[in-house]
C-alpha cells in the first residue's frame, strides 16, 4: 500500500479544513482547492509520515480532547496563582513516567499534552523511548503525579492510536 | 443581528472588553513568572501555560469582534490557537532538554541519566530505527 492514491485518509479533510480556515471563506472554489491540497500534500510528504494514522475510537478521542481543554483552563489558573503567590509555594521536582506508548505520534501527543496541562512540562525523553522525564512545578507526591498522567492522558491516547 | 440594536452593541463591547482584560491579565502573569520563579525549569511553566489562556481569550475577542462587523463569520483565529498549542510544548521540551545537557542550576534534583551527554549518543545509535525498539 506504499503508493496508494490516498496514503493518509484522515489528513486530507484536516488539511482541507485548515485551508478553509486560512483563507477564511467557504466558497465552492476554495473547498475544491482545499481538498486538492489535502490530497496532494500527503503524497508529497509521504516519507515524512511513514506510519498510517489510524483512529480506533473517535468518541474516546473527543472525550480526551474535552478533558485536555478543561485541564488547560485549570492549569492556566493554577499556574497563574502559583506565580502570584511567589516562589515559597512551589515545590519543583523531576519525575520519571514509564511509557506504555510505542509510536512516534502517541509519544509526541502525550508529551505535548503533559506540557499543556497542570504544572507539568515534559523535559526529556530517554533515547530508547522507555520513559519520559517530566518537570512538575508543585509536586507533593511524585507517585500520584505519575499515575495521574498514565491514567488520565496515556490510557486514552493508547486506546485511540495504538489499539492492540 | 444583535449589533443593530443599541443595547446589543453595548453588550458585545462589554464582553469584548472583559475578554481583552482577561487575556491581558493572564499574558502579564505569564511574563511575570519569568521574573519571579526560581530556576530555569520553573520559568518554563509560565510561557507554556499562563499565556495559552491569555492568547486564547484575546483570540476569542478577535473572533467576536470581526464576526459582529457584519462581514460574516471569522474563524481563522482558531488556527493561531492550534499552532500555539502545537509549538509551545515543543519549544519548551527542546529548551529543557538543552538545559539538562548544559546542567543549568535547578532547585529540584535533575535525573542523573538525562544529564549524561554520552547516554544520548549511545542510546541513539542503538535505538535509531524505531522498529527495532518495539
Amino acid at each position: 500500500m506504499k503508493h496508494s492514491l490516498l496514503p493518509h485518509p484522515i489528513l486530507t479533510p484536516v488539511l482541507a479544513l485548515i485551508w478553509l480556515l486560512l483563507v477564511n471563506s467557504l466558497a465552492p472554489g476554495q473547498i475544491f482547492l482545499g481538498l486538492l491540497l489535502g490530497w496532494a500534500i500527503p503524497i508529497f510528504t509521504l516519507r515524512f509520515w511513514p506510519e498510517r494514522v489510524y483512529i480506533a475510537k473517535p468518541l474516546t478521542l473527543l472525550r480526551f480532547l474535552a478533558i485536555v481543554l478543561y485541564d488547560i483552563l485549570i492549569a492556566n489558573i493554577a499556574v497563574a496563582g502559583l506565580i502570584l503567590a511567589g516562589t515559597k509555594q512551589t515545590r519543583p521536582a523531576f519525575v520519571r513516567v514509564p511509557l506504555a506508548l510505542r509510536s512516534d505520534l502517541g509519544i509526541s501527543l502525550l508529551a505535548n499534552t503533559v506540557s499543556l496541562t497542570p504544572g507539568t512540562v515534559s523535559a526529556w525523553l530517554s533515547p530508547d523511548r522507555s520513559h519520559l522525564i517530566v518537570h512538575g512545578l508543585q509536586v507533593h507526591d511524585p507517585a500520584a503525579l505519575v499515575s495521574e498522567i498514565k491514567t488520565r492522558y496515556e490510557a486514552p491516547i493508547k486506546e485511540v492510536f495504538e489499539p492492540c | 443581528m444583535i449589533t443593530n440594536l443599541g443595547c446589543g452593541l453595548n453588550m458585545i463591547d462589554f464582553m469584548l472588553a472583559i475578554l481583552i482584560l482577561i487575556g491581558a491579565a493572564f499574558t502579564f502573569v505569564g511574563s511575570l513568572g519569568l521574573a519571579r520563579l526560581e530556576d530555569f525549569y520553573s520559568r518554563l511553566h509560565g510561557p507554556t501555560k499562563a499565556t495559552t489562556l491569555g492568547v486564547g481569550a484575546l483570540l476569542i475577542a478577535s473572533v467576536l469582534y470581526f464576526s459582529t462587523r457584519g462581514e460574516g463569520l471569522s474563524l481563522h483565529e482558531i488556527l493561531v490557537t492550534l499552532f500555539l498549542f502545537i509549538t509551545a510544548p515543543v519549544s519548551a521540551h527542546l529548551l529543557s532538554k538543552a538545559a539538562l545537557h548544559l546542567r543549568v542550576h535547578s532547585v529540584a534534583r535533575p535525573p542523573a541519566e538525562a544529564e549524561d551527554p554520552i547516554a544520548d549518543q549511545r542510546g541513539s545509535s542503538a535505538a535509531h530505527p524505531p522498529e527495532q525498539a518495539s
